[in-house]
Parts: structure tokens; sequence; C-alpha cells
């Protein structure tokens, strides 16, 4: 022994190394991957209004009974800009990136939704 | 009339439960150590009583190591009082799950890994039982394997320092007999 210490041996490097790498593929493929790749689904009314990559920036106005949805998709994100909902739960909930998120405005029936390119794909295990 | 007490036969306890027992009270001990400590998210906890669990295995074995984990899971649910809560299986999966690539270890070869391989696969068993567990029951959600990158982060470091630890411990233990 050498020194107070102790001495990793070759294999503990080894595994030390790989798990380092699992961590770091894991932040790759599982947070910034999936947020950026897919498109958004726009629905009014409960029926779908249009879908349109997240990558094009764009504003959308949706009809709904109370009046106009405002959408905006910039930079890959997503969110409700205004809405005529008198709780304004939808415009609170800010930007979505990620696979799987929603922001309902249930007063006016308006949705938006954040669908992958694939849904199960990057998440196959 | 009959005496039920008067009964010859005893149960003694051998030198090696009593070693086992003494491991699993330490175990229990650290269990509790890392429920106290404060953690910056949800599920990162340092582990401690891996350490016990390591010491086990290297100094009695694979089934003593089984024994003295099990012996902590439960009396920690039962000093935390939450024995048969979410919390007391998710622990009960982690601890299966180290056990379980613990079993496998033994089939790596001694002279590469040391402890500290051993330590960085009993925490990412834990990591990984837990995390089956929530998906399969708790959170049966696909957002779940979202929580994977920081917890193996965390895992690494602390199967890492808590390896260091039982290594250290284990040569000093061997210094003094």
């Amino acid at each position: 022994m050498s020194g107070r210490w102790p001495r990793l041996l070759a294999g503990d490097w080894l595994l030390l190394l790989l798990l380092l790498l699992a961590c770091g593929a894991s932040f790759r493929w599982l947070w910034w991957q999936q947020g950026n790749a897919g498109e958004l689904v726009l629905s009014a009314n409960g029926q779908q209004f249009t879908h349109w990559p997240l990558r094009l920036d764009h504003r959308f106005e949706l009809p709904g009974p109370l009046g106009i949805t405002v959408v905006e998709v910039r930079a890959g994100r997503a969110r409700i800009v205004s809405d005529p909902s008198p709780r304004q739960y939808c415009v609170q909930q800010g930007w979505l990136s990620r696979a799987g998120e929603t922001a309902l405005c249930l007063p006016n029936r308006t949705a938006i939704s954040i669908g992958g390119q694939s849904q199960d794909d990057s998440l196959a295990f | 009339m009959i005496h039920w007490h008067s009964d010859s036969r005893e149960l003694l306890a051998s030198n090696h439960d009593h070693h086992l027992a003494s491991l699993a009270a330490c175990g229990i001990v650290l269990a509790l150590l890392d429920a106290a400590l404060p953690s910056p998210l949800p599920g990162i906890k340092p582990g401690l009583a891996n350490i016990v669990t390591l010491y086990a295995l290297a100094r009695l074995g694979w089934r003593a190591a089984v024994w003295v984990s099990l012996l902590r899971i439960l009396g920690a649910g039962l000093l935390l009082g939450s024995l048969f809560t979410p919390g007391f299986w998710l622990s009960l999966a982690g601890g299966g799950g180290s056990l379980l690539l613990l079993a496998l270890a033994q089939w790596l070869p001694r002279r590469g890994f040391s402890v500290i391989s051993y330590s960085l696969l009993a925490a990412c068993g834990h990591l990984g039982g837990q995390l089956l567990l929530a998906r399969g029951w708790l959170i049966p959600h696909q957002g779940v394997w979202l929580l994977l990158p920081p917890l193996l982060t965390a895992a690494t470091v602390t199967g890492l320092l808590n390896g260091l630890f039982t290594l250290q411990l284990l040569e000093s233990a061997t210094d003094e007999t």
C-alpha cells in the first residue's frame, strides 16, 4: 500500500469510465435530444387543428368558443401567448419543450401538445 | 402438566449470527443517518449503508451480505415508520437490485477489480431496481426515465465515494488484525 489513499485497479478505472460515459449518454439521449425533436400538435374543439415542426418559428391563432387562443412556436419550444379563458392556466404554464408536454385551455376548448417524432423510439430499453 | 418452556431445544446464536447482527445494526444506524441528511433531489442519497453490505460481502461472502442488507432494510423501515409503504418497497427493490449485481460481480476477476467496482455496481443495481419498480408500479409513465441522467450521475459519485471508504475500512481492519 502506498500513501494514505487506496489505489484504484485497472478494472475500477474501466468501470468508472464506462459509467461516466453512460451518464453523458443518458443526458444526451434522454434530456437534450428529446426536447428538440418532434412537432407540435394543435387542437381546437376536440379535433386536431394542425401540426407543426418545432424547429420552424411560427404564430398560430386557434379559434374557440370564447375567442382566439394565440400559440407561439419559437426556438424549438412552444407556448400559449394569450387565451380568453378566465383562469389562464395554460398561459401560466409557459414554454413546453419535451415530448408529451401539454397545455390545455379547457374553457376555450383549445390545446397544444408536443409529440416526439416517433414517440417511443428514443425510450426503448 | 406440560411445561413448554422446559423444552431442551434452544436456538443458539453462533458467532457468525452475532457478527451479522452487529453489521446489520451498523447498517441501520447508517441508513438512519442517510435518511436524516438533506438531499438536493428526491431519490439522491449517499447510500452509506451500502458500505456495510460491501464490508459483509468482502469479509463474510455474498449470503452474509444478503442477510445484512435485508435485516438493515427491515430494521430501518421499522425505525423510520416506513414499513410496507412505497418508500420501503423502493428500498427493498434497490437492495435486491444491488445484491443481484453483487452476485454477478463475483465472476469478475479479483486482480483487476477492487471493492470500488463492487460499490459502483451496487449503486447502479440499487438505482436500477428502484427505477424499474417506480416505472412498473408507482409511476407507470415513460417520463420516469427522465430521472435517469441525474440519478445515474449521483449513483456514480456516491458509488465511488462509498467504495473508496470501504476499501479504506477493509485495509485498516487488516492492518489491525
